[in-house]
């Protein structure tokens, strides 16, 4: 299993070339994340509620959610853009060249990484300009540390979903079924603390909550969680994400 | 060496025999199709050839590499292009051809070379720079058989090259695949279900039906099989005529219905003038009109399956949904 390199960074090129060319399709992922932050942002901007005091304000506590939330849609899309390209055809394009699986899954997942954290960091710079502050600037490079790992955990779990589908009928399942419950689960929006007990216990189930906890805590120097929970448990969903994902996709035939 | 050689291809979906123990060979340089309806088995065929499918039994090599245990030296000296468009359209068509290029490992700047030399075969260059989104079905296939010589196969692999062309872009398709197998010597293996595009393009056919091979030589010596020409002549007096067309020594069989008679002949075009000599007075008949109809492709299948091509898509089809019932249940 040889990987190649030059593949690799074709497959990188064409992804980041997709991506500056579908503006619509950008603008469309990140409608959402943009709303929670804008109308959940100004709309609770001086409220109080239990668990939110130890951060600054629920600017605060809203802006490592959404940058997470924006991170589980966009990295979970990449992965499924597989089902796109088989849908189109391109898939056997890919399939029949004479590169190792490994490379097509790496490049994939590093083209998907790209375009996830640019939209992330766009998050990011928006939110500074409604009044979020970092908690110190050093803490940016272990942002983006968290950010990849999300990123690639979700584009895995999108490249198990997409050997499992076929086609491309379930994608509005997947983002209404998969990728919501996960975002309200994870604290994202909210405090946890304040959800029933039973629901909580669910939660600790949700991969994202360890994503957003981490990010909580990169970018305003507050968590629930100890980090290093949050960093064990989003290194291991991202191997064991990824690396399902690729046997999935190393075993299909067209 | 042969290019491809095939022993006892089979390969089952669902229970379905799709391609059922088929052999033959390929040699280098020649340009091989392969002919029958859909869903007759030459798509699963050329995809377990090309690597894409894993053959349920049976053996393939292509170059001696066998094509499941050793796809990487397979795929390097193929190129592909699917039935259905397999391009990119968010991407123009040098892009497209570009990422090939790469892909199969040129750099960057050769890939840029040849990327130029295989849009010029196809006479893209005007279009290279728009994205493939706006091209239309014909430009679309000629872009892809431009891919597929961008790193330069021994092999190539046309799945239904002209299905849904136009006839003018189909003839283009058609002159580009000879050239190509003539002036750079590329081994073509093309499937077809257009009886006339094997008779034009391919040296030698393989006849193929429900997953088996009926029949394997060259368009000549299948429509040859048949028994040669007819040549249908109308007379007013079919009494006479009958006796001058038995004492006829080239004539190999000989039938008539309401005052036309159907001579069985070979090299019909050199028998005509032949015909027109025969003395009216003398033979006691005048001919009123002849007709000279060679065997195509077509007549080659229906001797060979019972059935015209078009009638069997009908019941394939119709095979293919009983199955699908059934296995719904």
């Amino acid at each position: 299993m040889e990987i190649n390199f030059t593949a690799i960074y074709i497959l990188w090129l064409r992804e980041m070339k997709r991506f500056l060319r579908s503006w619509s399709r950008m603008v469309s992922m990140l409608m959402m994340p943009l709303f929670f932050l804008i109308f959940l942002g100004f709309g609770f901007k001086g409220a109080f509620f239990p668990g939110v005091g130890y951060t600054k304000d629920y600017i605060h506590f809203l802006v490592p959610g959404v940058i997470g939330m924006t991170l589980i849609s966009t990295s979970t899309m990449a992965g499924l853009s597989v089902l796109w390209d088989r849908e189109f055809g391109f898939l056997k394009e890919i399939m029949v060249a004479p590169v190792s699986r490994v490379s097509i899954v790496i490049g994939r997942i590093i083209g998907g990484m790209t375009t996830s954290l640019i939209q992330a960091i766009l998050i990011l710079i928006i939110s500074i300009g409604m009044g979020f502050s970092f908690y110190n600037f050093s803490s940016f490079l272990l942002t983006v540390l968290i950010m990849i790992l999300i990123s690639s955990g979700f584009i895995g779990l999108g490249l198990i979903f997409a050997s499992v589908m076929r086609d491309i009928q379930g994608f509005g399942l997947i983002t209404q079924m998969i990728i919501m419950p996960l975002i309200f689960l994870s604290g994202a929006l909210f405090p946890l603390t304040n959800l029933p007990r039973f629901l909580r216990y669910i939660s600790y189930l949700d991969p994202l909550t360890y994503g957003v906890e981490g990010l909580r805590r990169a970018l305003v120097g507050f968590s629930f969680l100890p980090f290093w929970l949050d960093f064990f448990v989003l290194v291991s969903f991202s191997a064991f994400s990824i690396i399902l994902g690729s046997y999935l996709f190393e075993k299909t035939e067209i | 060496m042969a290019a491809i050689s095939v022993e006892n291809l089979t390969k089952v979906f669902n229970g379905l025999r799709a391609v059922d123990g088929i052999s033959f060979e390929v040699k280098e340089g020649e340009l091989f199709g392969l002919l029958g309806p859909n869903g007759a088995g030459k798509t699963t065929t050329l995809n377990m050839l090309a690597t894409l499918i894993r053959p349920t039994s049976g053996k393939a090599f292509v170059f001696g590499f066998d094509v499941w245990k050793e796809r990487d030296k397979v795929r390097k000296s193929i190129g592909m292009v699917f039935q259905e468009p397999a391009l990119d359209n968010y991407l123009t068509g040098r892009e497209n051809l570009e990422f090939h290029g790469m892909m199969y490992g040129l750099s960057r700047r050769e890939a840029k070379e040849r990327v130029k030399e295989a849009l010029k075969i196809v006479e893209l260059e005007e279009f290279a720079d728009k994205l493939v989104e706006t091209y239309s079905g014909g430009m679309k296939r000629r872009l892809e058989i431009a891919r597929a010589l961008v790193h330069q196969p021994k092999i190539l692999f046309l799945d239904e090259p002209t299905l849904g062309l136009d006839a003018q872009t189909r003839r283009r398709i058609w002159d580009y695949i000879k050239k190509l197998n003539k002036e750079k010597g590329v081994t073509i293996i093309l499937t077809t279900h257009y009886m006339e595009e094997a008779d034009f393009l391919a040296q030698r056919v393989a006849i193929i039906d429900y997953g088996k091979i009926v029949a394997l030589d060259t368009p000549e010596n299948l429509k040859n099989l048949l028994g040669g020409d007819v040549i249908s002549v109308e007379v007013d007096n079919p009494r006479n005529a009958k006796k001058v067309f038995e004492e006829l020594p080239w004539v190999k069989k000989l039938n008539h219905e309401n005052g036309i008679f159907y001579l069985q002949v070979e090299k019909g075009e050199e028998k005509i003038p032949l015909l027109i000599k025969i003395d009216e007075k003398e033979a006691g008949f005048k001919i009123k009109s002849i007709n000279l109809r060679k065997p195509t492709l077509e007549d080659v299948f229906l001797h060979f399956t019972g059935r015209t091509i078009r009638e069997r898509e009908a019941s394939q089809a119709e095979r293919f949904r009983e199955r699908a019932k059934r296995h719904r249940r």
